[in-house]
């Protein structure tokens, strides 16, 4: 009777955690694990199109930037992605940086834009530019309109004091497109004015969010008169219909390359050599506009969206990716910030 | 030797001899290709590999089973249960040195590599062989502590403990020590404690500028105010709906139940997210008081007040049921006799009711001001520049700084905090005794509310029900326009994208929520049950036998809680990522995650009904010869339904709307929703988050519902008056 009673118990507790041994991760052959570090809807677009294209099964994983960067790292030891695509371009110095990826020439390299080798180039060809985004701002028209100003065309422009409390931006530890900012501010009006003007927008920020595109959202909604964000993540709401206007403020900017590394240690190398080279195509970069995301593409011959922001018209910094990516100078930046921006009083 | 002994044994040697030792790639049980060269092989069994010389340092483990196996004819004896206490032991320490020593080549502990014999050698990952006889190894010793007369000889309590003791060491301990390690460690990987103490003192956790200047206070000032804050008012929240509902005649009792389990099953993220469209600048309210009081628009909810409103709306319903259990539990008959006695109904509620409800009060704060400090999605939404310990981590580890170590340094004053707020309810319980149902026969009926409570508490009650339910107008509403806030025309489209089904061929599920969805379904439903039995077991052993270590156990399980979901997540993949335990990328990771999660709920519910359920009934089982098992199983459990629904519900519950402890560990074949909708939030597609927030709102309604429907009502034989108890015997909703 207790024999049985004992064999009942040791059965359920032996089923309960021996489940915790049971399973092993698929690795089929012929699949690629990526890791895509943009907006959903493209990331699935991509998959799919490969998958279409080449019969290759890709397993997907969609996450910010740095949640992937944070997990290769973690994942370095016996690595499971093979892939990692898309996402802000800093991450990917920074992996590189660390010898997390791996390098690699791709065939089509010669049809890329120089600013796209130059991202490959800064990470000593372990990540090559895929798209690149302008640093700008959103404005809420209505708002706007309701404080009666005139619409904000340049940096200086926000800092009006009618603006206290009505511009947002992310802070830039924990955003890249904030860190954006501070770099390219920096890198436009020398260090010391540059930190002074952030000073300046201190005053007028109500908030410094998270995520680096939640400033264009709330633009788009009203909780904020300006967001300080990458244009096309303003653009997106603008397609969609709301008061909310996309800038290239005036006396230049800076940008962001979105980029594509090679994991090391990847189990389907050969796959991702595959990706990597067909991501770079015309064909493969067409598939952003149709997914709302309009950042410009970095194959010379690929169509650039008619929404997207051009970046001809723009005023560029010469923005120095390997000096402003560098694991050294983001601390010390990040630290400066800390101290004498965000530890202000209002 | 007993039986059940001779059982374990065979186990060991089914796991040691016959079944696969390791895990190899491509496992499946449709397809044996993985099979191939068995007994040998990837697929091999640690017997064969060890006598092959392929893996020598498995034979040790054998020897230990082989010891045992020698003693199969003696009776059982005090010398008997020695030999099964140092062979189990041993044998288990080898096992776990050589799977810790010998993992991939170039890692592991080489010293003791070489020792056991396997000196540049390199094993993958342990599968189920390993898993049976290392369970076999743990239960030999605990039937050897048994034998010699440990927990009065009985080898299931013993058991266990031994069982229970080894999982929160896999999955609590030794995770949470790889990731505390790393706050020893510069951001080059050196070991540096000069920077642990700098991490520590940094005036962005201790800073007091709130006080004396115009900044911004520390980050663990501002999370120890609000879950301090939240942990009162949800608590007493909790209380006043809990009175209402089951001592008064109140209307709409059954609406008001249904609304206040809302927020409980409502995804992260939705009620900011709602909160915002409602007090935001541009929200309806804030419109309204505008146009009609000219109140100008502002941003308050962004920060302190909102945070709270949200987390309030979120956990005071945990203290609910919580409450509703203890409030439900306290006996009648004490109550009557104060009145027999001529006390008025005030001074019955603040002598009797009052001091009976303190262990319930006590757990529902814990619960609030623990799930506040944990809480993620809501000071993600709302927290404006108010920021907490939770997201400050989140963002070192995944945010442009990248620094695991701050995150290490953060998550371990947020576990001082925790570990203090349990240890001061400790204290404040002390040794008291909150028994009130007795085997003897109890036929009271529950005292009527004082006046001013009942009125205090319906006050209160009705306005916070009014909000919850405008919320879910909102939220229901969100799904269904266009643009909640700005273009309200009525459109399908958000439930097309994510859950449109396609029939022409068959029953083809075209949505793209599908996937994510029925991932975590089955992930709820399997860990739900686990969660609820492991939670239970274990209060059961920490509230009814007598151990060395119980403490440290009921100490440890909290530990779990107290760990911030993502700090756990990145600790789940950096210790499970290699061998001997490499299960990252599988579901059963997302599975065990969450059972070592919610197991505290189980555990504390468990512990609030069994403190009030006296313990001469099990004695009376125990002494007509029942053992712990029998006993567990046919008069504690019976009794401890409320607790057990509780365990499951939450643990469900949770599962499918946890977010930043599953972040890291989702991979592509195991998304989990709440990762898509977070992605859905950051793309601003609010209307199909809101959608499949709303989907899985009725996918949990109707679990819960299936859950109270096969557990059942707890029956106490209490005489019921007409027609108050007819209502007051409603399950929990």
């Amino acid at each position: 009777m207790q024999g049985f009673q004992w064999l009942r118990t040791g059965v359920l507790a032996a089923l309960a955690s021996g489940a915790a041994f049971a399973a092993a991760p698929a690795q089929a052959q012929g699949a690629l694990v990526m890791y895509c570090g943009v907006q959903e809807e493209w990331c699935r677009a991509m998959s799919t199109a490969f998958e279409r294209d080449t019969g290759i099964k890709v397993a997907m994983t969609r996450k910010s930037a740095g949640e992937i960067y944070a997990q290769l790292k973690a994942e370095s030891s016996n690595p499971r992605g093979d892939i990692w695509w898309g996402g802000t371009g800093d991450p990917h110095l920074q992996a590189a940086e660390e010898g997390l990826t791996l390098e690699y020439e791709s065939p089509v390299n010669k049809d890329l834009h120089d600013w796209a080798l130059s991202q490959w180039k800064a990470a000593q060809k372990r990540s090559v530019g895929i798209y690149a985004g302008a640093l700008g701002f959103g404005f809420n028209t209505q708002q706007i309109k309701q404080k009666g100003l005139n619409e904000p065309k340049c940096w200086a422009d926000l800092l009006d004091p009618k603006l206290k409390d009505d511009v947002q931006v992310a802070d830039p530890n924990s955003s890249g497109t904030a860190y954006n900012l501070l770099a390219t501010v920096v890198q436009l009006m020398g260090e010391e004015k540059g930190f002074d003007y952030l000073k300046k927008l201190h005053k007028n920020v109500s908030q410094y969010t998270k995520s680096g595109a939640a400033p264009a959202k709330a633009a788009s909604l009203g909780e904020t008169a300006v967001g300080i964000v990458f244009i096309h993540d303003a653009v997106v709401f603008a397609v969609q219909g709301d008061p909310i206007k996309a800038v290239a403020p005036c006396e230049g900017t800076g940008y962001e390359i979105g980029s594509m590394s090679i994991i090391k240690g990847a189990r389907n190398l050969d796959n991702a050599k595959k990706f990597y080279d067909w991501a770079l195509t015309p064909a493969a970069q067409a598939l952003a506009a149709p997914a709302k995301s309009y950042q410009v593409p970095s194959n010379k011959n690929s169509t650039v969206p008619p929404q997207a922001p051009k970046m001809s018209e723009m005023k560029m910094i010469d923005y120095d990716f390997v000096k402003y990516g560098s694991s050294a100078e983001r601390t010390r930046l990040l630290t400066k910030w800390d101290k004498e921006v965000k530890a202000l009083p209002k | 030797m007993r039986p059940a002994t001779r059982l374990v044994l065979l186990l060991g040697w089914l796991g040691y001899a016959v079944i696969p030792w390791y895990l190899p790639d491509g496992v499946s049980l449709s397809q044996f290709g993985w099979l191939a060269g068995y007994p040998f092989g990837r697929a091999g069994t640690a017997f064969a590999l060890a006598l092959s010389g392929t893996a020598p340092w498995l034979l040790p483990v054998g020897v230990a089973l082989l010891a045992v196996t020698l003693l199969l004819g003696r009776s059982e004896s005090a010398a008997v249960g020695r030999t099964l206490i140092w062979a189990g032991l041993l044998g288990m320490v080898l096992f776990f040195a050589q799977g810790f020593a010998i993992t991939l080549q170039g890692q592991g502990i080489p010293w003791l590599a070489a020792l056991l014999g396997g000196s540049g050698a390199a094993q993958g990952g342990m599968g189920f062989g390993a898993f049976l006889t290392v369970l076999s190894l743990l239960l030999l010793l605990c039937h050897g502590l048994a034998y010699r007369g440990f927990c009065r000889g009985d080898i299931f309590t013993t058991s266990s403990i031994g069982i229970i003791v080894l999982l929160i060491g896999l999955f609590i301990f030794f995770p949470v020590a790889t990731i505390l390690q790393s706050a020893l460690v510069d951001q080059a990987g050196a070991f540096a404690p000069g920077i642990f103490v700098a991490r520590l003192f940094d005036s962005s956790i201790w800073g007091l500028g709130c006080v004396t200047a115009n900044t911004n206070c520390g980050v663990a000032w501002n999370t120890l105010i609000l879950a301090v804050l939240t942990g009162v008012i949800t608590t007493l929240l909790g209380l006043a709906c809990a009175l209402l509902v089951l001592r008064t005649r109140m209307p709409g009792k059954r609406l008001m139940r249904a609304l206040t389990v809302l927020p409980i099953i409502t995804p992260p993220f939705v009620i900011g997210l709602a909160l915002i469209l409602l007090f935001g600048r541009s929200g309806v309210v804030s419109g309204l008081l505008y146009d009609w009081f000219s109140i100008p628009r502002s941003r308050w909810i962004y920060g302190l007040p909102g945070v709270l409103l949200a987390q309030v709306l979120a956990f005071a319903p945990i203290a609910f049921l919580v409450l509703i259990g203890v409030v439900q539990g306290i006996s009648p008959s004490l109550e009557e006799a104060s009145q027999t006695l001529g006390a008025k109904r005030w001074a019955t509620f603040r002598t009797v009711t009052w001091p009976l409800l303190k262990p319930g009060l006590a757990n529902a704060f814990l619960l609030g001001f623990v799930e506040s400090m944990a809480d993620f999605g809501n000071p993600l939404v709302l927290g404006g520049n108010f920021e907490v310990l939770s997201t400050k981590i989140f963002f070192a580890v995944v945010g442009a700084a990248h620094n695991q170590g701050q995150a290490a340094v953060l998550a371990m004053v947020l576990l001082v905090f925790t570990l203090g707020a349990f240890w001061v309810q400790q204290r404040w319980l002390g040794g008291k005794s909150y028994t009130t149902v007795t085997g003897k026969g109890d036929s009271g009926l529950p005292a009527k509310l004082p006046k001013p409570v009942t009125f205090i508490s319906a006050l209160v009650i009705v306005p916070w029900v009014a909000l919850t339910f405008v919320i879910y107008v909102i939220i229901l509403m969100g799904g269904f326009v266009k643009t909640m806030g700005r273009d309200h025309t009525p459109t399908l489209e958000h439930y097309r994208t994510g859950f449109a089904v396609d029939f022409s061929r068959g029953l083809f599920f075209e949505g793209a929520a599908w996937d994510s969805l029925f991932t975590t379904l089955k992930v709820a439903a399997i860990s739900a049950p686990l969660t609820a039995v492991l939670g239970l077991l274990t209060a059961y052993l920490l509230m009814r036998q007598q151990f060395r270590g119980r403490h440290v156990l009921e100490f440890t399980t909290m530990l779990s809680f107290a760990i911030p979901g993502t700090v756990l997540g990145v600790a789940y993949i950096l210790a499970f990522n290699v061998p001997p335990v490499e299960i990252t990328g599988t579901g059963l990771i997302l599975i065990i995650a969450f059972v070592f999660r919610n197991m505290p709920v189980g555990v504390r519910s468990g512990i609030a009904g069994l403190s009030q359920i006296d313990k001469s009934l099990d004695e009376a089982s125990i002494t007509l010869r029942a053992r712990s098992f029998t006993t567990l199983w046919r008069v504690v459990l019976p009794l401890l339904r409320p607790a057990l629904v509780s365990a499951l519900v939450y643990s469900f519950v949770r599962s499918i709307t946890s977010v930043s402890a599953v972040i890291f560990l989702v991979s592509a074949e195991y998304n989990l929703a709440t990762a898509y909708i977070v992605g859905r939030v950051e793309a601003g597609e609010f209307g199909l988050a809101i959608a499949y927030s709303s989907v899985l709102i009725v996918v949990m309604a109707i679990g819960i519902g299936l859950i109270q429907l096969g557990v059942g009502e707890r029956k106490l034989g209490r005489r019921s008056a007409i027609p108050l108890a007819t209502s007051a015997a409603q399950p929990v909703k």
